[in-house]
């Protein structure tokens, strides 16, 4: 077990846990911010993305003594009052179905969206390919980013 | 207007004395996250009047709807309360929902599963929401002294046109709930419907897109503790041993221990399928924890021996024949070849072994589909408090109702001491439908005296079985000198189960038909996967048809039409399970909307269509082959489920079956050696990803007048033809097996 002070969503958090532990577990069982999602392990499915100093990390794989003094940014910090573009945009289609992927999809479209504010479709499709929607929202999903995009 | 009587599950239009799980005791934080529609200028109540386990009303007038059903991403926890809603003549802007809890007493069919829940549903609803609002219009008249027939309502106002008299509804919601029941109530004409029919957003989007905990898996209570389970590596092998001599000393492990879930001598219900029940489990302070002691238990398995499962099969006497042996994808196929060869006559119309000697072409295909597995993004987990003769439980599943049986009788703990909540699901698919780790965290719950979350890692899911069976059909078809279809035969089975439905088209449009059925036990445990045996015969019979239009050298429309045409004016036989009225309609407005007929420079056109769970959906689908690889540029649905509800989260839903029906069709796959499955995680199961998804989809819906009917399944399986279909105009070759993806990689384009 290892001490760590994590900056999460603009705040200091202190967590002692084992230093191979994946910052998902970190989120989701020592700081209740369950938002982001396990859905593989394997960082495979997207659903447990956060963003680690802006860039798009699948939470899953990402061991806590790696994070150091990096900026974790997950859901529930992506806003104060979830009126993100990509969240309002999300809410103008009225994408999610089951929604449990969706944390982790609006995760990638904002920083995709942050490095590129005017991708084409393919580059929405190629940055969108580490995400699964079992649900099948692909089509909403694209139509949201192409709406929070023209918002920036 | 529609008389409903409030004698049919009067129960659910009783006054009730207090909702479980606490529905009397709303915080404000609960009503900023119930509402997400837009800001309520109503604010939160100071108090509540109950009127039946659906509404209860503020005295400022904002009404509550309780969503009966459990929501895993059809939309009913919108859907659902919109038809109460309705009835009860509210602004929609002024209704809050909140999912209620299983509760048998004052709610029917609390389950996801078969595209019921709207159709099943719908008269219920509306009379709980036209209950409430004659008990409102009973305590104005009463208050107001003129007689209940001049009073009006309209969006939450009472009104009474002579005394110019008016209110809202929070003015007399303290007297209203007092009122008698009414016996009978009064429907409005559909006509007439201002909530239903118009797209509503969904109300839990804010909590979703915020990351708010709704999943089971977001669960956490007090001194809770993380549970994981071990279950054999091979189906046909059971636990014989194990040491966890390392496992116990890691950090954070409370206990392992062995496990019983369901007993060998319980009476199993339909949907109590489960295959590993001698589990070990681990206990700990934290997941990850838990998952690394997973890791390093050292399991010795056994073969288990044959056994048979009486079960009751939603009230039929049924038996699951469980053989002993190591099963692999070769020794199943030769198996399946065997039962072939001796199937069940399940339905025959006319003399179909004259009219194929007689034919002047005979046409005959065969067609596999592979086990999948329903791989929901959420994976299994439950919650569970056993405390003495009480258990708290809470997580997502289908159907709480059926699996509350098992869990009573493992528990020893009677019916009314147990309480399930239902949270959102991360899909479901079937696979939730049969709840075994509910009884395993319950059992872990009971062993430990404390409160405990079981989760699942992806690989103990993908692997733990209730998968979709593994099938095979033949079809035979035969056309006289003048290309009309003269006989039709389809032999179909599978390992477990066999998913002919003997009824369907083209049954009743040809004169001597032959339908024919088999299965072959299997320990290899399967169950309801999005709509069940639907999913492959769509994809077969649709394929095959199609190949059969162009032996006639006919349309693939007209062929199907002219079909339908002759089921309609002169059907054959008795049992036609469709109507070929209503399945023509929804193919002509296909044709009109997808523009069939007309041709664009590279693409190729596939058209399928099916009728299932009470609907019928048929998709034109277009694709491209761009460097090799197959492009879907559109997908054009057509649906018939009578009355939509909520128009865009219902094409929400069809958006959804189609790139489900394709991902499914191209790449769905799991395979057996020895007894242990070939794929673990999305790794090596192949899921669909947005770069394969189709650039667009459009959906159509016929209007129609009819009552609504189902609609989570019935656009997925014939999406599955439409695509073969595709992939013969653009390649050339047919596409028999699932999925598509393994010919595809042999050939080049």
């Amino acid at each position: 077990m290892a001490q760590y002070n994590l900056s999460i969503n603009g705040k200091l958090m202190n967590v002692d846990v084992d230093p191979n532990t994946p910052l998902l577990w970190v989120l989701r069982d020592h700081l209740d911010l369950v938002g982001t999602k396990f859905g593989c392990g394997i960082a495979q499915c997207g659903a447990c993305t956060v963003h680690i100093d802006g860039e798009a990390v699948r939470s899953c794989s990402y061991p806590v003594s790696v994070i150091e003094d990096k900026k974790v940014v997950t859901i529930e910090g992506l806003s104060e009052k979830g009126d993100h573009p990509v969240q309002k945009a999300w809410l103008e289609h009225d994408v999610p179905q089951c929604g449990y992927c969706q944390s982790g999809q609006i995760m990638t479209a904002a920083s995709l969206l942050a490095e590129n504010p005017n991708p084409t479709d393919e580059e929405i499709s190629y940055a969108m390919n580490g995400n699964i929607c079992r649900c099948g929202t692909y089509t909403r999903i694209k139509a949201a980013i192409k709406t929070a995009s023209k918002s920036l | 207007m529609k008389t409903a009587s409030t004698k049919i599950n009067r129960r659910s239009f009783l006054k009730v004395s207090a909702l479980t799980g606490g529905g009397m005791l709303l915080s404000l934080n609960w009503l900023a996250a119930c509402q997400p529609k837009e800001a309520n200028a109503l604010g939160m109540p100071k108090e509540w009047f109950q009127f039946n386990g659906f509404i209860k009303i503020g005295e400022n007038g904002l009404v509550t709807v309780m969503s009966p059903n459990p929501e895993g991403g059809q939309n009913v926890k919108t859907s659902m309360p919109m038809i109460v809603a309705e009835e009860l003549d509210v602004d929609w802007k002024d209704v809050v929902v909140q999912q209620a809890d299983l509760d048998t007493k004052y709610f029917t069919r609390q389950f996801i599963g078969g595209s019921q829940a709207i159709r099943s549903g719908f008269t219920n609803l509306r009379t709980a929401g036209a209950t409430a609002r004659a008990m409102l219009v009973a305590a104005a008249a009463q208050s107001w002294n003129v007689p209940a027939n001049e009073i009006t309502v309209k969006t939450g106002t009472i009104s009474h046109k002579g005394s110019g008299k008016s209110a809202n509804f929070g003015e007399f919601a303290s007297l209203a709930a007092k009122m008698p029941v009414p016996e009978e109530v009064q429907l409005k004409n559909t006509g007439d419907f201002k909530i239903i029919g118009t797209s509503k957003k969904n109300v839990e989007a804010k909590n979703i897109v915020t990351g708010k905990p709704l999943f089971g898996i977001d669960t956490k209570r007090e001194g809770m503790l993380i549970a994981m389970i071990v279950h054999p590596p091979a189906f046909g092998k059971t636990l014989k041993s194990f040491d966890d001599s390392k496992a116990r000393t890691m950090p954070g492990i409370a206990d392992i221990f062995r496990i019983k879930s369901i007993q060998d001598d319980y009476k199993k219900t339909f949907f109590d399928t489960v295959q590993f029940t001698d589990l070990i489990a681990i206990v700990g302070e934290s997941t990850w924890q838990v998952m690394q002691a997973k890791k390093v238990i050292e399991a010795e398995w056994e073969i288990q021996e044959a056994y048979e499962e009486k079960r009751d099969m939603l009230g039929r006497e049924g038996i699951r024949i469980v053989p002993k042996g190591l099963e692999g994808a070769a020794s199943q196929e030769q198996a399946m070849i065997v039962a072939a060869q001796k199937p069940k006559t399940q339905r025959k119309d006319g003399d179909p072994e004259a009219a194929f000697a007689k034919a002047a072409k005979v046409i005959e295909r065969s067609y596999t589909g592979p086990f999948l597995a329903h791989n929901c993004m959420e994976p299994m987990n439950f919650f569970a408090h056993v405390k003495g003769d009480r258990a708290e439980c809470a997580g997502p599943l289908q159907k709480p109702e059926l699996t509350e049986q098992a869990l009573s009788s493992r528990l020893g703990i009677p019916l009314e001491n147990i309480e399930i909540a239902m949270t959102r699901l991360g899909g479901g698919y079937g696979r939730r439908s049969y709840a075994h780790w509910l009884i395993e965290a319950a059992v872990i719950s009971q062993k430990m005296d404390a409160p405990i979350k079981l989760i699942y890692t992806r690989e103990d899911d993908m692997t733990g079985g209730v998968y979709r069976s593994r099938y095979q059909a033949t079809y035979r078809a035969a056309l006289d000198e003048n290309n009309q279809l003269t006989a039709f035969h389809v032999n179909a089975g599978g390992l477990p189960e066999n998913p002919l439905y003997p009824d369907r088209f083209p049954a009743g449009a040809v004169d001597n038909y032959l339908a024919e059925g088999w299965e072959v036990p299997s320990n290899i445990t399967t169950g309801s996967f999005r709509a069940p045996r639907s999913n492959f015969m769509a994809c077969v019979e649709q394929s095959f048809l199609d190949e059969v239009a162009e032996a006639a050298g006919k349309d693939p429309i007209d062929f199907r039409l002219e079909l339908l045409a002759k089921a309609k004016a002169n059907p054959v036989g008795d049992g036609n399970d469709y109507d070929a009225d209503r399945y023509a309609k929804v193919l002509e407005l296909l044709r009109e909307k997808a523009n069939w007929g007309s041709s664009k420079e590279g693409i190729s056109r596939g058209v399928s269509a099916y009728f299932c769970h009470n609907s019928y959906a048929a998709q034109v689908l277009d694709l491209r082959i761009v460097d090799g690889e197959v492009k879907i540029d559109k997908v054009t649905n057509a649906v018939d489920c009578g009355l939509v509800v909520n128009p865009d989260a219902a094409k929400n839903l069809c958006e959804g079956a189609v790139v489900d029906g394709i991902g499914t069709a191209m790449y769905g796959e799991l395979t057996f050696e020895e007894g242990v499955v070939s794929k673990t995680n999305f790794n090596t199961y192949r899921m669909i990803r947005m770069q394969e998804a189709p650039e667009s989809i459009e959906t159509y819906f016929v209007e129609n007048g009819e009552d609504p009917s189902g609609l989570g399944e019935p656009a997925y399986p014939p999406v599955f033809a439409a695509l073969a279909n595709a992939l013969y105009q653009a390649t050339g070759k047919r596409f028999y097996d699932q999925p598509f993806i393994n010919q595809l990689k042999l050939e080049s384009f």
